[in-house]
């Protein structure tokens, strides 16, 4: 038997986390008029999604969105997976330095990076492409991923890594055969941080797009106000819409995430 | 393949070893053996390539392969943990060094299935590491090794993640393979029974360096210092001041060895030219008992008959046989 103390606790946090959540599915249902209204709503419509759905351009918005996330996480991942695999196994002058670098770079603060980078993207002709938030985006969830990532492959013996030069692999074939395999938990899991990071980023998207067809979700929804007079439910609708990839994509990998896939490696 | 004045010194300044020289003849069995941290699995990494001495000269075949990679001095490790690839079967993890070597797949599944008859793994090669048991994992270990008929075979510590029986199975089995395959093997161990029953020669190592390369049956009766003395043959060597036994010492602050069969423990009446002391421990090993015996201030083990009568503090004396001593320098250990 659960104690009460726990039950309790269980529930506040349940209420604490889906609570928001529940309420904007609520909101997203109800009809115009009772948008207001408190309690429960009386009756239950989809017109709300219908005019994201129909109205607007959203699901090109999510196009976007699913593009830019998508190519952030590849190319974190592919970045990210070589140079966590050279910190973590090969000796070579310099790797803490390394690995402090990328934690400061972590430290700025986006707001004052913007016009700088505005520029260099205008400079190079990336502003107002998708590409134009690929590349920062990469850049600023490279050291979180370089971090995990690094951790991932610190925990795999380094035996692993020695039989399989002795077994004829370069350092690379060591690398892409024996070790990579063997972290695609940890390339999930950070893999889906990278993407939702990707996915929920405000700031730049909002600043380096202009084009009203090139925008991502997080903007998309917040400029649903200046059109519309009291668009709540269909905001709500968007946001409903917007998280589900996130959840489905996490379920999806949750075995992965959770599987042990090294065990056996060693003597256990 | 020859080692000369091979040193490595880690980042850090660690010495991993200290000019190590060894020549090991084709299809030697020679063991490297010492205590934890003596330099045994670096001297191994060094030789597969693992490792690149910081000064000295290795030969494989007459060849100097310092600066080559693995690839490129064909030997085979078997690692202490067996470090097999987890998320392949028994089959991929055998086939795995002739798919880097780039083999025709129908050669590789023949010399697959004819090194998993040979080890007995048949029956395994569907399965994964984790649904193995410690033996069978260790022979695929093994299996991954052999399936390349590479020139030289370096184990580290092989037998020590085994359990008492199987490990002297294994090592029986490891010996014929040997006579079988008539490759080379250099044997890492922390295990001075293991490298006497198996080698041809002994290495024995300690803090870096080597102390002595010798066959077991010389490194026994011949120990170059008192850590060799010391390291082989159970009960320990008994390394005392010649006098406690009433010997005549042939040079100055000199340390006699006596090894426990060289002495003859009795109760009661002392003969003639025996000392005097008093048990300190007995511990019975079934066929024979360990006796622990005190003179003057200094224990000595004994081999006594199983049915050894006396027990802590029993007076009892000793005798030694004259021929069967070892001389060493008190104060450098060296043998004289
Ligand atoms: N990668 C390394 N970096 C620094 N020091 C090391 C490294 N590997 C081994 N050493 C040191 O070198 C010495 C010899 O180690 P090792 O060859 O592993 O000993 P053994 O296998 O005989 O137990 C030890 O003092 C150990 O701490
Ligand atoms: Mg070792």
């Amino acid at each position: 038997m659960r104690s009460v103390p726990t039950w309790l606790l269980t529930a506040a946090l349940l209420t604490f986390f889906l609570g928001p959540f529940v309420w904007q599915v609520l909101t997203s249902l109800r009809p115009e008029a009772e948008l207001t209204a408190p309690g429960l709503p009386r009756a239950l419509t989809l017109e709300a999604y219908r005019s994201v759905l129909g109205g607007r351009p959203f699901l090109h918005v999510v196009l976007n969105s699913l593009v830019v996330a998508t190519a952030t996480t590849i190319s974190c991942l592919a970045v990210g997976a070589s140079a966590a695999f050279a910190l973590a196994k090969l000796r070579f002058p310099g790797r803490s330095l390394l690995l402090g670098a990328a934690l400061a770079v972590s430290m700025f603060p986006p707001i004052a990076t913007v016009s700088p980078l505005y520029l260099a993207l205008r400079a190079v002709g990336l502003r107002d492409t998708l590409g134009g938030l690929v590349v920062p985006y990469a850049t600023f969830a490279l050291p979180l991923t370089l971090w995990l990532l690094t951790s991932y492959f610190r925990q795999l013996p380094d035996e692993l890594y020695r039989a399989a030069r002795v077994d004829g692999c370069t350092p690379f074939q060591a690398f892409r055969r024996v070790l990579l395999p063997l972290v695609l938990p940890g390339l999930a899991t950070t893999g889906i941080l990278v993407f939702i990071f990707s996915w929920n980023e405000f700031l730049y998207a909002l600043t380096f797009i202009s084009s009203p067809g090139k925008r991502t979700i997080p903007v998309a929804i917040s400029l649903f106000a200046g059109e519309h007079a009291e668009p709540f439910a269909e905001i709500a609708a968007a946001s409903i819409l917007a998280t589900l990839p996130l959840v489905v994509l996490t379920v999806l990998f949750q075995r992965r995430i959770v599987s042990g896939l090294t065990a056996g490696a060693v003597k256990g | 393949m020859t080692l000369e004045r091979v040193s490595k010194v880690y980042r850090g300044g660690v010495a991993g070893v200290r000019e190590v020289s060894l020549d090991v003849a084709d299809g030697e069995f020679v063991s490297l053996v010492g205590p934890s941290g003596c330099g045994k699995s670096t001297t191994l990494n060094l030789i597969a390539g693992l490792e690149e001495p910081t000064s000295g000269t290795l030969r494989i075949g007459g060849v100097v392969v310092n600066g080559l990679s693995p690839r490129e001095r064909d030997v085979a490790m078997v690692f202490q943990s067996y470090a097999l690839y987890p998320h392949l079967d028994v089959r991929r993890n055998l086939a795995f060094p002739l798919e880097v070597a780039g083999m025709p797949r129908q050669r590789i599944r023949e010399r697959v299935e004819e090194t998993a008859a040979l080890l007995g793994l048949t029956e395994l090669l569907a399965r994964r590491p984790a649904e193995l048991s410690g033996g069978q994992r260790q022979r695929v270990a093994l299996g991954r090794a052999l399936v390349r008929r590479p020139k030289a075979f370096l184990f580290d510590e092989p037998l020590s993640n085994l359990d008492v029986g199987l490990r002297a199975q294994v090592r029986g089995e490891l010996k014929k393979l040997h006579e079988r395959l008539g490759a080379t093997f250099i044997y890492v161990t922390h295990d001075q029974a293991e490298a006497m029953t198996l080698s041809d020669r002994v290495v024995v190592m300690h803090a870096g360096e080597v102390q002595q390369v010798a066959s077991p049956r010389e490194l026994y009766l011949r120990p170059a210092n008192t850590f060799v003395a010391g390291f082989f043959g159970a009960p320990r060597i008994n390394l005392v001041p010649p006098e406690v036994l009433g010997l005549q010492s042939p040079g100055e602050g000199l340390e006699v060895g006596v090894r426990a069969e060289a002495l003859t423990l009795g109760l009661g009446e002392a003969p003639p030219g025996a000392v005097r002391g008093r048990v300190y421990l007995v511990e019975p090993m079934g066929s024979e008992a360990w006796v622990t015996v005190e003179v003057d201030g200094h224990r000595l083990v004994v081999r006594a008959a199983a049915d050894f009568g006396g027990s802590s503090g029993t007076p009892a004396w000793l005798t030694v046989d004259r021929e069967a001593l070892q001389w060493f320098d008190a104060a450098t250990g060296k043998r004289v």
